[in-house]
C-alpha cells in the first residue's frame, strides 16, 4: 500500500531548479533511500516532504492525506513527520529525557512517561536520560535524535544524511542498528544520502536522483546491477562501459557476449560491473595488468585490453596477478548486465 | 654552543606586567581594608543605609525586569520578522546607547514630564536608555541559532509561535540574562540620573558621605558594599546558567527565515521602534538644540563653559591616548612572557570596568594621597619647598581613576587584535633582527591599528560622559562638561546645561555609528571593534566559556 505519494513534485529557487517534476512511493513500513550527489536536490525533497519548503507544482500526500499541492499546505507542525536531521539539532538546554518527550505535549502526563521510556529503550539509551547532548557520543546524540523524531509516533520519519558526522568506525554498527530500530518500530522512512554503500546496504529500494530529478528507483541489487543510464551506472560504483552489437538477448563486445535478458539488435552500450568479469593467467592472454589495488576482502585489477582499452576486473583476494602480468579476461558466466544510452 | 640553561624565577615581561596589575586593581582591592582601619565609621550615616538598600533594589528589579522585558521583545521583533524598513530599524534601536541617564533626565525634568522624581521615574529613565544591551545580546543570539534548531520543534508538532518560546527563547536566555547584567551595572554605576531625580541609591549616598560627611572611611565601606551588590549580580547571573552549554551552531549559513508582516501588524512593527527612538534620542536633541540656541541667544551659557567644554576635550583625548598604551604595554608584556600569572595579572587589573566611578574615585584617591604626603614631606625636609598634592590636586588623579575604570575597554580591543596575529610573526621579525620594542613598533601595533583607534574612540566618549568619578577627583575649577551639565540641571538651568549635554551626545553617538557601520562589513574590522568597550562585554557575556 502506498503510504507517502509524491506526484510531479517541483521546487526551483530564483532560477535555480532545485527539483523537478519528482514523482515517488513509498509504501507503508519501507525503507527508502533517496541518494544522489550533493547539490542534486535531495535534501530540498526531503525539506518539501517535512513542510519546510512549499512546492512550486505537484502534490504531495501520506497516507492518502494531501499535505501539499496546488491549494494545501499543511504546515510542518501539522504534518506528523518525525525529521532527524544531518546535524542531529538536539536541544542544547534540554536533558535527553526532555528532548525526547518534546514532541508528546498533547499527551497527557503519565502517557508521556510512557511512551518516552519507552522509546529511550528502543534505542538503548535508558541510562542517559539525565544527561544533556553536550555529554553524549556522536553515537548516543543520533539515538537520541532518532528516538525524539519516534516518540509521538510519526506517519513517516525522514532522515537527512544521518550517518554523515559519524566517523567511518561508527558508521557501519550504527546503519545497521538505526535500521532495526526503525523495522522494530514499524516505521515508514526516507533516508537521503550521498553515500552509495550506506543507500545499497540499508534501504529496502533506492531512488537515485541527479540535478532535481529521479533518474531511477529500484532495489539495491536492481540500481547497482541495472544502472538506467551511464551516469547511474558510474555514480553507483566502478563499471565499464562496453559497445557492441546485439545477437538475441546478448550484446557482443570485444570481450565476450554479455547477457543483457532482453532481445536486442543494432549497436549497443552495456554497464559492466568489474565483478561481472573473470581472469585467468594467460600468457597469450588479451589483456595485461597494468595496476593491482588491494583492498582485503577483494582485488581491483586495471587491464590494459589488447584492443586499447582500459578494463576494470575485481576479483577476491585469494590469488593474486602481479602487474604486468598477461591474463585473459572474460564475462562471468550468469552475469546479466544492463543496455546503457 | 649548548642549550641555554632553564631560567628560574618570573621574568622580565611577567614581572612588569604583574607590577602594572597592582598598582591599577590594587587600590580596589583595598576598598574591603577601610572596615579594619575604622570598624565604626559607616555608623555615623547609619541613616543612609535602608534608604540606599531599598532604593537599589527597587532599581535592581524594576530596571531588570524593564530591560529584559523591552529587549527581549524587540530583538525577536527584528529577528523573527521582516518588515518594511527592518534592515535599518534594527540598528535605528541601538542609538540609545549614546544617550546618557542623565542627559535624558535633563530632558524630561525640562519638560517637567510628571512623576519622573521618583524611583519609578529613575526605572522608567534606565529602561529606556540601558535596553540596547539586552537587545544587542539577545538579537546576536537569535540570529546566529541554527535553523534546524526551530526546525525540529516545528516538526514535533509546535506552532512557530511555540517553538521560538520553547526553543528559541531558552537558547538566548545566557545572552538574555547576560545583557540584563550589564544593563543592571550601568544602572548601579550611575551617579547622574539618580542624584537628579533625588533617587538615594548607594552612589548618591557615597557622594553625600563624601562631600557632605567628608568622611573617607565611610565612603568606602559603602563603596565596598555597592561592589559586593555588583558581584553579587554577577555570580548570580554564572549560576544561573548552570550545567548547561549552549552550542551556538549555525548551521552553514541558515539562519530562521523570518515572518512577514503584512497591514497593522507591519505598520506598528515600523511606528514602534521609531516612536520609542524618536521618544529617547531625537526628541532630547531636538529640544536641547532648541535650548542650546536659547541659551545663546539670551546669554545663558555658563561662564566657565568654554573651559569646561576644553577641559573634556583634553582629558578625553589625553585618556585615549594614555589607556590603550598601558593596554598594549599590558598585553604585550602577557604576550611575551606567555606566563600564566601575567594573563591572570593583566585580567585582574581590568576589574575597573563595571564598578562605579564613584567607587573606583574612592578607592583610588586614598593611597594617592598617602603618596602626595609622602612627597610633600620629602620635598619640604629635603628641597624646603612646598609642591602641594601633585596627585590628587591635579589631573593625574583623575587619569590615575580613568585607567582603573575604562583600562577593559581598550584591552578588549588589544587583546583580540594581538590574538590574531600569529606568533610566528614575532619569530619572523625576531629572527631578522628586531628586539621586542621593534616586534611591537613595527610588526604588533600597524597590525592592530583599527583595533587600537576603536579603543581610543570609545576610550574618549566614556570620558566626556563620565560623571561621578570626575565630580570627586577634579581639582579645584577643573570643570568638565559633564559636571557641567550635573550643576546646571540639578540647579533647573535647563538652558544652561543644553549645549554642554548636547556636544556629550553628538560625541557620543560616534562609536555607536562605528559599530553599526562595522557590522555592515562584517570581518575582522567588526571582531575588532567589539573586542573594545561594551560590546565586548557583550560578545564575552554572550558566548559561555
Amino acid at each position: 500500500m502506498t503510504h507517502l505519494r509524491l506526484g510531479g513534485v517541483g521546487k526551483a529557487f530564483g532560477p535555480v531548479r532545485a527539483v523537478y517534476g519528482v514523482t515517488l512511493e513509498v509504501a507503508a513500513g519501507e525503507l527508502m533511500a533517496v541518494l544522489g550527489p550533493s547539490g542534486c536536490g535531495k535534501t530540498t525533497l526531503l525539506r518539501l516532504i517535512a513542510g519546510f519548503e512549499r512546492p512550486d507544482a505537484g502534490t504531495i500526500s501520506v497516507g492518502g492525506t494531501e499535505l501539499a499541492g496546488p491549494a494545501v499546505f499543511v504546515g510542518p507542525d501539522k504534518r506528523r513527520v518525525g525529521i532527524v536531521f544531518q546535524d542531529y539539532a538536539l536541544f542544547p538546554h534540554l536533558s535527553v529525557l526532555a528532548n525526547v518527550a518534546f514532541g508528546l505535549s498533547r499527551h497527557s502526563d503519565e502517557e508521556r512517561a510512557s511512551v518516552t521510556r519507552r522509546t529511550l529503550e528502543l534505542v538503548g539509551l535508558q541510562h542517559k536520560e539525565a544527561c544533556h547532548p553536550h555529554e553524549l557520543s556522536g553515537g548516543e546524540r543520533q539515538r537520541v535524535a532518532l528516538a525524539r523524531a519516534l516518540a509521538p509516533g510519526p506517519q513517516l520519519v525522514l532522515l537527512d544524511e544521518p550517518f554523515s558526522s559519524l566517523d567511518a568506525s561508527l558508521r557501519g554498527d550504527l546503519r545497521r542498528e538505526v535500521e532495526l530500530i526503525l523495522r522494530d518500530a514499524g516505521a515508514t522512512a526516507l533516508l537521503v544520502t550521498h553515500d552509495q554503500e550506506e543507500a545499497l546496504s540499508v534501504a529496502d529500494r533506492v531512488a537515485v536522483m541527479r540535478e532535481g530529478e529521479i533518474v531511477q528507483v529500484g532495489a539495491p541489487q536492481e540500481v547497482y546491477g541495472r544502472p538506467a543510464n551511464r551516469w547511474a551506472a558510474g555514480f553507483l560504483g566502478e563499471v565499464n562501459i562496453l559497445s557492441g552489437v546485439g545477437r538475441g538477448s546478448g550484446v557482443e563486445t570485444e570481450l565476450g557476449v554479455f547477457d543483457v535478458g532482453a532481445p536486442i539488435a543494432g549497436t549497443a552500450h552495456v554497464a559492466v560491473r568489474p565483478e561481472q568479469l573473470l581472469l585467468r593467467s594467460d600468457a597469450d592472454g588479451n589483456a595485461e595488468v597494468v595496476a593491482r589495488e588491494f583492498r582485503g576482502h577483494d582485488v581491483l585489477y586495471r587491464l590494459r585490453h589488447e584492443g586499447g582499452r582500459t578494463v576494470l576486473v575485481q576479483l577476491p583476494s585469494l590469488e593474486l596477478h602481479e602487474v604486468g602480468a598477461r591474463v585473459f579476461v572474460r564475462p562471468a558466466p550468469d552475469a546479466v548486465t544492463s543496455l546503457v544510452d | 654552543m649548548g642549550l641555554s640553561p632553564a631560567r628560574r624565577g618570573p621574568d622580565g615581561p611577567t614581572v612588569v606586567t604583574v607590577a602594572c596589575a597592582v598598582l591599577i586593581a590594587g587600590p580596589l582591592l583595598g576598598l574591603p581594608l577601610s572596615f579594619l582601619v575604622a570598624p565604626g565609621a559607616l555608623s555615623r550615616f547609619a541613616g543612609y543605609l535602608p534608604e540606599a538598600l531599598t532604593a537599589t533594589a527597587v532599581l535592581v528589579a524594576g530596571v531588570g525586569l524593564g530591560t529584559l522585558v523591552l529587549g527581549t521583545a524587540l530583538a525577536l521583533l527584528v529577528s523573527f520578522c521582516d518588515f518594511p524598513g527592518r534592515s535599518w530599524i534594527e540598528w535605528v534601536l541601538v542609538l540609545p546607547l549614546a544617550m546618557p541617564g542623565y542627559v535624558f533626565t535633563l530632558f524630561c525634568l525640562g519638560l517637567d514630564v510628571p512623576g519622573v522624581r521618583s524611583e519609578m521615574g529613575a526605572v522608567a529613565v534606565f529602561t529606556l536608555v540601558l535596553y540596547p544591551y539586552v537587545y544587542l545580546l539577545a538579537r546576536a543570539s537569535f540570529l546566529s541559532q541554527s535553523r534546524t534548531l526551530l526546525e525540529a520543534a516545528r516538526g514535533l508538532g509546535l506552532s512557530r509561535r511555540a517553538a521560538i518560546a520553547r526553543v528559541g527563547l531558552p537558547l538566548a536566555r545566557p545572552a538574555i540574562l547576560g545583557g540584563m547584567a550589564l544593563a543592571l551595572m550601568e544602572a548601579l554605576a550611575d551617579f547622574g540620573t539618580v542624584n537628579l531625580l533625588g533617587v538615594r541609591t548607594f552612589t548618591d549616598a557615597i557622594y553625600r558621605t563624601w562631600f557632605i560627611g567628608f568622611d573617607r572611611e565611610a565612603a568606602m565601606q559603602l563603596a565596598t558594599l555597592l561592589v559586593s551588590v555588583t558581584l553579587t549580580l554577577l555570580v548570580l547571573e554564572r549560576l544561573a546558567r548552570g550545567r548547561r552549554r549552549y552550542h551556538h551552531q549555525a548551521a552553514r549559513g541558515d539562519t530562521v527565515p523570518p515572518i512577514r508582516l503584512h497591514g497593522v501588524a507591519a505598520a506598528a512593527a515600523v511606528a514602534g521602534p521609531l516612536l520609542l527612538v524618536g521618544a529617547v534620542v531625537l526628541a532630547p536633541l531636538a529640544q536641547l538644540g532648541e535650548w542650546s540656541v536659547e541659551s545663546i541667544r539670551h546669554g545663558l551659557l555658563a561662564p566657565e563653559f568654554a573651559a569646561a567644554a576644553r577641559n573634556s576635550v583634553m582629558l578625553s583625548a589625553m585618556s585615549a591616548v594614555l589607556v590603550p598604551a598601558v593596554a598594549v604595554g599590558l598585553a604585550y608584556g602577557v604576550r611575551s612572557s606567555g606566563s600564566r600569572v601575567a594573563a591572570g595579572a593583566a585580567r585582574t587589573a581590568t576589574i575597573g570596568y563595571g564598578l562605579p566611578g564613584s567607587v573606583v574615585a574612592v578607592a583610588v584617591i586614598v593611597p594617592l594621597g598617602w603618596v602626595d604626603h609622602r612627597i610633600g614631606d620629602a620635598a619640604g625636609s629635603v628641597l624646603g619647598l612646598d609642591v602641594g598634592l601633585i596627585l590628587t590636586g591635579t589631573v593625574i588623579g583623575l587619569f590615575c581613576a580613568y585607567l582603573v575604570r575604562f583600562l577593559a575597554l581598550a584591552w578588549g580591543a588589544v587583546e583580540t587584535g594581538l590574538l590574531r596575529i600569529p606568533p610566528q610573526l614575532d619569530e619572523a621579525a625576531r629572527g631578522l633582527g628586531a628586539d621586542r620594542l621593534d616586534v611591537l613598533a613595527r610588526v604588533h601595533v600597524p597590525l592592530m591599528r583599527t583595533g587600537l583607534l576603536t579603543a581610543a574612540l570609545l576610550v574618549f566618549t566614556e570620558v566626556m560622559k563620565e560623571l561621578p568619578a570626575t565630580l570627586l577627583l577634579r581639582p579645584l575649577g577643573g570643570d568638565t562638561l559633564a559636571v557641567a551639565v550635573w550643576q546646571a540641571t540639578s540647579e533647573s538651568l535647563f538652558e544652561t546645561a543644553a549645549l554642554p549635554a548636547l556636544m556629550i551626545v553628538v560625541v557620543g553617538l560616534l562609536p555607536v555609528a562605528l559599530m553599526i557601520r562595522l557590522s555592515g562589513r562584517g570581518g575582522a574590522e567588526l571582531e575588532a571593534a567589539q573586542g573594545a568597550g561594551s560590546w565586548a562585554e557583550i560578545e564575552r557575556e554572550a558566548t559561555p566559556a
